[in-house]
């Protein structure tokens, strides 16, 4: 008996043995359908750059054969490709190609492995879309993670509601025409703000934490197949301006998007120093972030190697600016203005509560209506037209702090940068103005606050009918209430938080709601109120961005594009239309 | 007359029971010598107390300025208190203390980032039964400039060579 289960139970490894045998042979032997990137359905600007990667990503194979419309890659694109094998992903590229005719394009990929082969297959459009008399310029703010509550909460704080009737709108809101935009990337639902600054600079999705470039196996985050974004295309194509602006470091995400193409948000250091690059160097380059530009040696530095990146731009004949002084006392065509080694403060903390221990020595910082009026400024001399991007950045840092009344100020102080924009608009009407976020948070307005019967805590949040008018005051007149902290003030709840203890009321400085302890995530011991129970997984020590999508205005030449419900990528298309760009060569 | 010990008497005295008061006795002067020693030596030995406050004289767009204090503790002593941020993993011999407790945790997330007013704390071993949440103390030797870790590709400015860790409210 024994000797026969002895027997048996050597037949079955031997059987399991054989079984992998053959199904590591077969994994070697048989191809698998190949990736192709660009991804189906990806739209192009006709003549826009992008480099052609197709890969075999579950193993080797001998060959992948790549046709463009039924005619062999290399001939259609009229230049020669590279096969190569690595890490047993077999990958064909051909960097830098364009579509140089209007409609549908077919690509269809087969990769063979010994007798099989797997064929994939996808479709793109190209278009040439543009209008008749065409914009000169295009001003394009972003309130980072700015969805349609930021906005409600910005106009009642701003304006001001009486019986139900707001005594004003938004400057943001005063554009003529609204879109809804959809804000997921290609890999998953929720994006972040690399990815969905991508869709708005190349037309294309990518994926979390990447911009301009689509994701190869490729394992240097700088080599993964780019596509021009519109920075470049009007740098390239009409010896446009280009002006970065943002309240964060000038390497973060958003403004990182506009020009850089990285797997890798987190590579900051060389956004900086590819910010000299030609075919994508703003002229003006405003925000926080020094620490990426400055040598190692000096204290305070983020970088790893030596280089002066503020006297190389210097070198190319850029002015700069470390402080609101010297930034309004800047002239000439170029200007790099860093404000803070980190990202700047936020407008309550530098404008409004001025806490010395908040702020340091950085007590000299523009507003973003400031630099706003300087970029324009500076970029308003080129004859050729200018694209300019402005972002609110800590609209987003705040909510996923859970800090509403920072954020809202932040979302403020952007609508009053719009209107810097509006005016400048209102006398150069080639102008378009686009207003969106790139993406919107879970935090919306449930009720109102307040103490009056003493209760506190949840007992104090007003619902329904007791949600009764907040007592904001704005005396003097300058759209930011005088006390941030009203007695009847906005119950903003959360739908994703880590533990955090909610007390409804502004925080005198910035804390964060909730901190790492070993494997767990705990409410911020320096922080009080109700203990709330978190509700999402320990990876997560912050509030989250949500799926939800955001609103875009646009007022000027070409606004009409913007209407209904809108993918991300069609932002960029309805800016190159109403400049008119096109990549191809004329 | 004579001076020299008489052994039997010794012999007398041990095996009449003083014998083991008296390894006792000499166990405990070294013990409590050793105590005074390692307290003078190693773990307070000159320490002097470092706020994170005090570190920088201030800063602008252009770099950070030191503090006089901190130029003048370089390379001796110094005693810091703040909070443990959590390591890459478990095993790296250097940690990040902070002023304040940090949410985030910038090895791990891709697009968080330190601020400025941080410590890198080396230590000769891994260090794992520190708590995130409560305040502790560093005791080392301070260092002041820039270095990069070359495991981490990490830039750190100011760091203690440390040799004691622990709790502050123990």
């Amino acid at each position: 008996m024994s000797n026969r289960g002895l027997f048996h139970c050597r037949n079955k490894l031997a059987a399991f043995a054989w079984m992998v045998t053959l199904l590591v042979v077969a994994g070697t032997l048989f191809a698998a359908e190949p990736v192709i990137l660009p991804i189906n359905k990806a739209k192009f600007l006709i003549g826009q750059h992008f480099d052609f990667v197709v890969e075999s990503r579950n193993g080797a194979v001998d060959s992948l054969d790549v046709t463009v419309d039924g005619i062999p890659a290399e001939q259609y694109f009229g230049k020669p490709g590279e096969f190569k094998t690595v890490d047993d992903i077999s990958s064909f590229r051909i960097n830098q190609v364009q579509f140089t005719s209007p409609g549908t394009v077919t690509v269809a990929a087969t990769a063979k492995q010994g007798a099989s082969d797997a064929t994939s297959q996808v479709t793109y459009t190209v278009t040439d879309e543009k209008i008749a008399q065409p914009a000169r310029n295009v001003i394009l703010f972003i309130g980072d993670g700015m969805g349609l509550p930021v906005r409600d909460m910005a106009r009642i704080l701003s304006k001001g509601i009486v019986e139900g009737k707001y005594n004003d709108i938004l400057e943001m809101e005063k554009l003529p025409n609204t879109a809804i935009i959809t804000t997921s990337g290609y890999d998953a639902l929720v994006t972040d703000s690399a990815n969905s600054a991508s869709a708005y600079a190349t037309g294309h999705k990518s994926v979390v934490n990447a911009m301009g470039v689509y994701e190869s196996s490729d394992k240097d985050p700088l080599d993964h197949p780019k596509v021009e974004n519109l920075a470049e295309i009007a740098i390239r194509k009409r010896g446009m301006s280009v002006g970065l602006v943002t309240t964060s470091n000038i390497t973060d995400a958003t403004p990182a998007a506009m020009i850089a193409h990285t797997r890798r948000r987190a590579e900051q250091n060389f956004i900086a120093q590819d910010m000299l690059n030609p075919a994508h160097m703003p002229d003006v380059i405003l925000g926080g972030g020094s620490r990426h530009f400055l040598p190692m040696d000096i204290p305070g530095s983020k970088r790893t190697d030596n280089r002066n990146l503020i006297e190389e731009f210097k070198a190319k004949g850029f002015s700069f600016a470390g402080n609101r002084t010297e930034m309004n006392a800047a002239a000439g065509e170029k200007i790099l203005g860093l404000f803070h080694l980190d990202n700047m403060n936020v407008y309550l903390d530098r404008e409004v509560i001025k806490n010395p221990k908040t702020l340091g020595s950085f007590t000299d910082q523009p507003t973003l209506m400031e630099m706003t009026e300087k970029a324009i400024e500076i970029l308003s001399q080129n004859p050729n037209g200018f694209f300019l991007m402005v972002e609110g950045a800590c609209v987003d840092k705040q909510l996923h702090t859970m800090d509403w009344q920072r954020s809202v100020y932040d979302a403020i102080e952007l609508d009053q940068a719009v209107g810097v924009g509006r005016r400048f608009a209102a006398r150069n009407s080639d102008t378009l103005i686009l207003v969106t976020a790139d993406h919107s948070h879970g935090a919306s307005i449930t009720g109102t606050y307040h103490e009056r019967d003493g209760k506190t805590g949840r007992h104090g949040v007003r619902t329904y009918a007791n949600s009764i008018f907040p007592t904001f005051v704005d005396e003097d007149s300058d759209g930011f209430p005088d006390n941030p902290d009203a007695e009847v003030t906005l119950a903003v709840q959360y739908a994703s938080h880590p533990d955090y203890n909610a007390d409804y009321r502004l925080k005198p400085v910035p804390v964060v709601p909730a901190i790492k302890d070993g494997d767990k995530v705990v409410a911020n011991p320096q922080t009080s109120g109700d203990a709330m129970v978190g509700n999402l997984p320990y990876s997560e020590t912050q509030e989250v961005h949500s799926a939800d999508s955001v609103p875009l205005n646009a007022g000027g030449p070409g606004e009409e594009y913007f209407r209904g419900v809108m993918d991300n990528t069609e932002v960029f298309f309805g800016m190159v239309r109403a400049l008119g760009l096109d990549g191809s060569k004329q | 007359m004579h001076t020299e010990p008489n052994t039997a008497d010794m012999a007398g005295y041990f095996s009449k029971g003083f014998g083991p008061i008296f390894v006792t006795l000499v166990l405990l002067t070294c013990i409590g010598a050793l105590i005074f020693f390692l307290h003078q030596n190693v773990v307070s030995r000159s320490a002097e107390t470092l706020a994170f406050a005090e570190m920088y004289a201030g800063a602008d767009s252009l770099g950070i300025t030191l503090s006089e204090k901190l130029v003048y503790l370089k390379g001796k002593r110094v005693r810091m208190t703040g909070f443990m941020a959590p390591p890459l993993k478990p095993t790296l011999s250097f940690f990040v203390l902070t002023d304040i407790p940090m949410s985030i945790c910038p090895f791990c997330s891709s697009d968080a980032d330190w601020p400025s007013d941080i410590v890198v704390v080396k230590l000769a071993e891994p260090v794992t039964a520190i708590p995130f949440d409560r305040p502790i103390w560093v005791e080392g030797t301070l260092e002041v400039g820039s270095e990069m870790d070359e495991e981490t590709g990490f830039v750190s400015l100011v760091r203690i060579r440390a040799d004691a860790v622990g709790k502050e409210d123990e």
